[in-house]
């Protein structure tokens, strides 16, 4: 059966506490997620108290303050701070979502942050994205052509481009494929919203000359047919995509080319 | 400890080459439902409590008995394919399989269990 409940050894500890910044006018408590690989000991939750009038409106500028100013040891990826690289995916109050997009005035109370569900944890709050990165290649993300390449460009009409639109925005994350309960029970053969996703971006691409063998490849109880149309990817993507969609846009073109 | 690639790990067997033919046949039960249950209920409902003998007479009369065989027969056969994805769902292992025939033979059997007893009561 699946697991419902942690492993012994990731049952989750209550951690340190650290002192409020001193001087500081409106503080906030965060609750963070803390593992380091190298003690041997149990995941905890340690304590921090931001001062609200020396840091930014988003989570992610909590997070470089603790950082910079409380805990230098805090591990986490962030990288261009305005929802485009994805690195700052974490579950934060709950929900996946980038930090830097996330505004603190949209949580009440304690602000609590977890790395990503279900995944491997690095170390904090950073997950292994290994195996969602191959899952990711091994859709071909690329364009897939037969015919000889044209001197200039593939061309593609007005139309044609619009129909990439609400698919080509996707970042990568993972927020959405780690917040899908057929990923965290078999992660290991569906390919999960993300991986999809980005399979559905290439199908529909007017230039791609690979449909056939990418619905092939996705021709499976598992890769493709784990989605129940759960809709969590669609709910708590940071982007405001719909993966559940274009998975049922995958499924009806299987389906379209066996009637 | 095993030294495959990622890649190779995301490939495992391959794809199967199946999953359509269920996904379209889970669907189409799932519509088909939507009429059969109604028309059961309408038909069956008003029996329980009578008795035998006017039950007898009804179940003889064709709408109530191919009711009740289409609800049996693609109930239950949605029953099987609907639970098949719930035990890939949950079951891992040599589990699965088990899991995945028992509970054919347990959908198959009733059909014929249902539609047997239905047939000596209608007929």
């Amino acid at each position: 059966m699946v697991q419902f409940t942690l492993p012994r050894n990731s049952k989750i500890i209550t951690g340190k506490t650290w002192p409020k910044p001193e001087g500081a006018g409106t503080v906030r408590k965060f609750k963070i997620y803390r593992w380091n690989p190298d003690d041997g000991k149990n995941p905890q939750v340690d304590t921090y108290f931001v001062d609200m009038d020396d840091c930014g409106p988003m989570v992610l500028d909590a997070l470089i303050y603790i950082k910079n100013k409380i805990d230098p040891t805090l591990t986490f990826r962030r990288s261009c701070r305005e929802g485009i690289c994805g690195s700052c995916a974490m579950n934060i109050d709950g929900i996946n979502t980038l930090a830097c997009i996330y505004g603190m005035d949209e949580i009440k109370g304690d602000v609590k942050i977890y790395p990503l569900p279900h995944m491997s944890v690095v170390k904090d709050l950073i997950p292994d994205m290994t195996h969602f990165y191959a899952q990711h290649e091994s859709i071909m993300p690329w364009l897939e052509t037969k015919t000889s390449a044209p001197e200039d460009e593939w061309r593609q009409s007005i139309e044609d481009r619009e129909k990439l639109d609400g698919l080509y925005e996707c970042v990568m994350c993972a927020c959405c494929s780690t917040s899908c309960p057929s990923y965290w029970w078999n992660g290991d053969r569906y390919l999960g919203p993300a991986a999809l996703l980005h399979a559905y971006r290439w199908i529909v691409d007017s230039r791609d000359e690979a449909t056939g063998e990418r619905l092939d490849d996705l021709e499976d109880p598992f890769k493709l047919y784990r989605c129940h149309t759960i809709m969590n990817c669609a709910k708590t993507c940071p982007k405001g995509l719909n993966p559940a969609k274009a998975i049922a846009s995958i499924k009806k073109m299987m389906v379209e080319r066996q009637l | 400890m095993s030294l495959m690639t990622d890649r190779k790990r995301v490939i495992g067997l391959g794809t199967a080459k199946s999953g359509t033919d269920h996904f379209w046949k889970s669907t189409v039960t799932a519509v088909a439902l939507l009429v059969i249950v109604p028309m059961f209920l309408f038909s069956f409902g008003p029996l329980l409590g009578e008795p035998y003998a006017d039950v007898q007479a009804a179940l003889a009369r064709p709408f109530p008995a191919v009711s009740a065989a289409l609800m049996l027969i693609v109930g239950l056969y949605h029953f099987r394919l609907g639970i098949q994805v719930v035990i890939e769902d949950y079951v891992q292992g040599p589990a699965r399989k088990i899991a995945i025939i028992v509970a054919a033979c347990l959908s198959y059997g009733l059909m014929a269990l249902g539609l047997v007893s239905l047939a000596q009561i209608a007929l």
